[in-house]
């Protein structure tokens, strides 16, 4: 997601244009971010809004903003915005529903082009990646810069949508280098001038520094990265406590050690619903928590996945979110065990409240390659107590051959059914 | 209220009951330890207490009485306090809404709590009977390791103690492995048998500080209050039970075995903790059994791979099980023996461990039965 500030001053010596590129050498990492992704593809097959405010969002009443072109980013609308807010600020928008799967197929091509210059590609959600390019340069006959045009123009050719992309030597940087480059541009930070880069820069730019942390560091009378950079690693480590601290002490001084690690395998799965309305009752919320529990697990199942971690997100009426995890004692993919857990975190998180938005997600995984802890209320092959794994498993068969709605627990069903 | 007391007595009874209190008390007062002296007809002895409503902790210190009263002050400040006190005799006044405390030329002075907003503290249970408090700490111990950290499921964080006759029998479980202890015990007179579910980790507490001074430990149930207490070297405390259904464990046990090995435990523990080194967190280390010998194996091609033999004494096919390690370890270290006799019948099947003598006999009284892990394919 881009940030859609105009650049700092001065900053324009970073931009590639078609005529002049910064020294690219030893910027081996490249971050590159699609424009107003949902909104840019949906504009494909509606060019005459182009240059119209466009907002993609769902229909219901919490809906929130997926996507906003520039034209209504001028107005202040910005993704994970309510759709209330965004009606507010930019009544005279096009509102277009988010059309299911296009997304993941438009990235799917995106991700390969990126994979088809190097195998390095860390895809962090669907419009974003990092890329090693380091290592393809020699092949490619190019520097690292020349990827990052080609990347644009491929991407802009073959899928009809433009995308930034920040060079540089490590990743925090490039990620901020591509944010600054928004809409459609390139920036190249050379390595030698990678502290020059993010010295004038708001502390808040600094990665892993949210709104408390920003604060905190005001506080301290760090407002910018060369404040950060110039306090003593001991006086940070007070401050903000010693990880927190060393971490900050490294960005300022431009390093951050985060290889690009290429990743096809998920770390986790997860499912959550905004209600249209808040949610006090606890025997809905956990009701609820069945139903994203059942879809959690019926997904790993499919994939072959186990999880250790069951984590649950709730956002309060208030917008107030939380998180709270729990380590399993083995990995599980059975529903019964990730709802035990999940409605157990609530309970202890917030016993009494109206929740707006809940969610599940297991974490932690592992392949069904790792073994399995057996248990003495399941062992192999016994009868006795209840086996909800095979259940789980018997009500996957059911609803591949009969649709989703064929196996579900009593308690999903409503009452006129029966 | 105005009391002299020994520095070391006082620091040793205030550290005890303020272990107990809860880090985060619902309510202030039940983070405060009770100082009652001379209440209890007129004898000169201060009485420490703390309660939070599911432990009571109560110790008498030998004080000197110049006002007899009671007052209520901050657990966590008072043991912080005690403890950094220097050796001189311990004065304790209290003036109005403040307790003052004088040791050597250092002077506290802290707020008191309300003593008639804290919980009456429940009465000693009905003794039930007695055992040596060695005894008792090192079983509760042996136990204890297997009971469950998870508070979603109770049943499973408790202990049973089920009493038949001169029997006493302790038994947890956290579903993938069990233990149970079984010993004689010095029943009270007319009991009748009795099993009861108490909390593992505040048992285990209690039965080691008690069992650290030697000498006996009294057992008393009120099943009817849901109360357990203990008692010894001058100290009480009460647990309340477990309003839950142990599960009916003694059909797990297995009635017979395939695979029988005999092994050292401290090199099988020794060596399991050595090849799981590579294996990451919860997953498992193999063992495979052969005649003469057993081959202990972890990791894989990503994570880095080890394996180490051993001499083993082994009866049945070759056969290779695998367990999480912690787990396999947990049991060998509860056996307190040098020897441990481990028996199974395939791979998936749960396994047991006892302990062994230097003939390679069982010696009885404990099991810890394990399930494995099942390995992929």
């Amino acid at each position: 997601m881009g940030r859609n500030a105009a650049l700092p001053d001065g900053y324009d010596r970073f931009r590639a244009t078609g005529d002049t590129t910064p020294d690219d050498t030893g910027c081996g990492v490249l971050h590159v971010d699609m424009d107003a992704f949902f909104a840019a593809v949906e504009l494909r097959t509606r060019p005459e809004l182009a240059d119209r405010p466009v907002v993609v969002a769902g229909a219901g009443p919490r809906s929130v903003v997926l996507s906003a072109n520039y034209p209504a980013r001028r107005y202040g609308v910005r993704s994970a915005m309510p759709v209330g807010a965004a009606r507010r600020l930019c009544p005279q928008a096009v509102y277009l529903p988010p059309t299911r799967g296009l997304y993941s197929e438009v990235s799917r091509g995106v991700l390969a082009i990126f994979r088809e210059l190097t195998p390095l590609v860390e895809p962090l959600s669907l419009d974003e990646a990092f890329l090693d390019v380091s290592g393809a340069l020699r092949r490619l006959g190019t520097t690292p810069a020349g990827v990052g045009a080609l990347i644009r123009r491929r991407v802009a050719a073959e899928h009809g949508i433009t995308c930034s992309v920040g060079v540089a030597s490590v990743k925090f940087v490039a990620k901020l280098a591509s944010g600054m480059a928004k809409p459609d541009g390139m920036l190249v930070v050379p390595a030698a001038r990678t502290l020059e880069f993010l010295h004038p820069l708001p502390v808040s730019a600094l990665w892993g520094v949210g709104r408390k942390t920003e604060e905190n560091l005001r506080r301290h009378g760090l407002d910018t990265i060369a404040d950060v950079a110039r306090t003593p690693l001991e006086r940070l480590r007070r401050a903000l406590g010693t990880a927190l601290g060393e971490h900050l002490h490294a960005l300022a001084h431009g390093r951050d050690e985060r290889p690009v690690v290429p990743d096809s395998e998920e770390k986790s799965l997860g499912a959550e619903r905004t209600f249209d309305v808040d949610q006090h009752d606890r025997a809905f919320l956990n009701r609820e928590l069945l139903r994203l529990s059942e879809r959690v697990a019926a997904s790993l199942r499919a994939k072959g996945l186990r999880g250790r971690t069951v984590s649950i997100k709730v956002r309060f009426a208030d917008f107030r979110t939380i998180t709270r995890a729990r380590t399993l004692f083995a990995a599980t993919d059975v529903a019964r065990d990730i709802h035990g857990t999940a409605v157990a975190l609530l309970d202890e998180a917030a016993p009494t409240a109206a929740v707006r938005l809940i969610g599940v997600r297991v974490e932690g995984l592992s392949g069904e390659d790792e073994g399995e802890q057996l248990s003495f209320d399941a062992p192999a092959g016994s009868g006795g107590a209840p086996r909800w794994r095979e259940a789980e498993v018997a009500a996957d068969v059911a609803r591949s051959k009969f649709g989703a709605a064929a196996v579900r627990p009593a308690s999903l069903l409503s009452p006129d059914e029966g | 209220m105005k009391i002299r007391v020994e520095r070391d007595g006082l620091a040793d009874a205030v550290a005890w009951v303020a272990r107990s209190l809860p880090s985060r008390p619902p309510v202030p007062v039940l983070g405060g330890v009770l100082l009652d002296a001379g209440a209890e007809g007129g004898s000169d002895a201060l009485t420490v207490s703390g309660f939070d409503y599911e432990v009571s902790a109560t110790v008498g210190v030998p004080a000197t009485i110049a006002d007899g009263g009671r007052t209520l002050v901050s657990g966590r400040l008072l043991a912080d306090i005690t403890k950094a006190l220097p050796a001189q005799p311990v004065e304790i006044a209290v003036d109005g809404a403040r307790a003052s405390i004088t040791c050597g030329n250092a002077r506290f002075s802290l707020p008191t709590m309300p003593v008639e907003d804290y919980p009456q503290l429940p009465a000693q249970p009905e003794l039930a009977g007695e055992v040596t408090g060695e005894a008792f700490a090192q079983a509760v111990s042996q136990v204890a390791v297997a009971a469950g950290k998870d508070d979603t499921l109770p049943m499973l964080t408790g202990m049973r103690l089920e009493i038949t006759g001169s029997t006493l029998t302790l038994v947890a479980t956290d579903r993938f492995r069990l233990a149970m202890r079984e010993f004689s015990w010095q029943p009270a007179e007319g009991l009748g048998d009795a099993a009861v579910l108490a909390p593992a980790r505040t048992l285990a507490d209690a039965a080691k500080s008690l069992g650290a001074g030697g000498g006996t430990v009294r057992v008393g149930l009120a099943s009817g209050d849901g109360l357990l207490g203990l008692a010894g070297s001058g100290r009480y405390t009460t647990t309340r039970l477990l309003d839950a259904e142990f599960p009916p464990y003694r059909q797990l046990l297995p009635s017979d075995h395939t695979s029988r090995a005999v092994l050292q435990v401290s090199a099988l523990a020794e060596a399991i903790k050595r090849v799981s080194l590579v294996a990451e967190r919860g997953t498992q280390v193999r063992l495979e059994f052969a005649d003469g010998s057993l081959r202990l194996s972890a990791g894989g091609d990503d994570e880095g791979s080890a394996e180490e033999e051993l001499p083993v004494d082994y009866q049945g096919e070759p056969v290779t099980i695998a367990f999480n390690p912690g787990y396999l370890v947990d049991g060998l270290g509860a056996l307190h023996a040098d020897r441990a006799e481990l028996t199974f019948t395939t791979p998936n099947r749960p396994a047991l461990i006892k302990p062994a003598d230097d003939n390679g006999d069982v010696v009885p009284g404990y099991l810890y039965l394990l399930m494995p892990v099942r390995l992929p394919g």
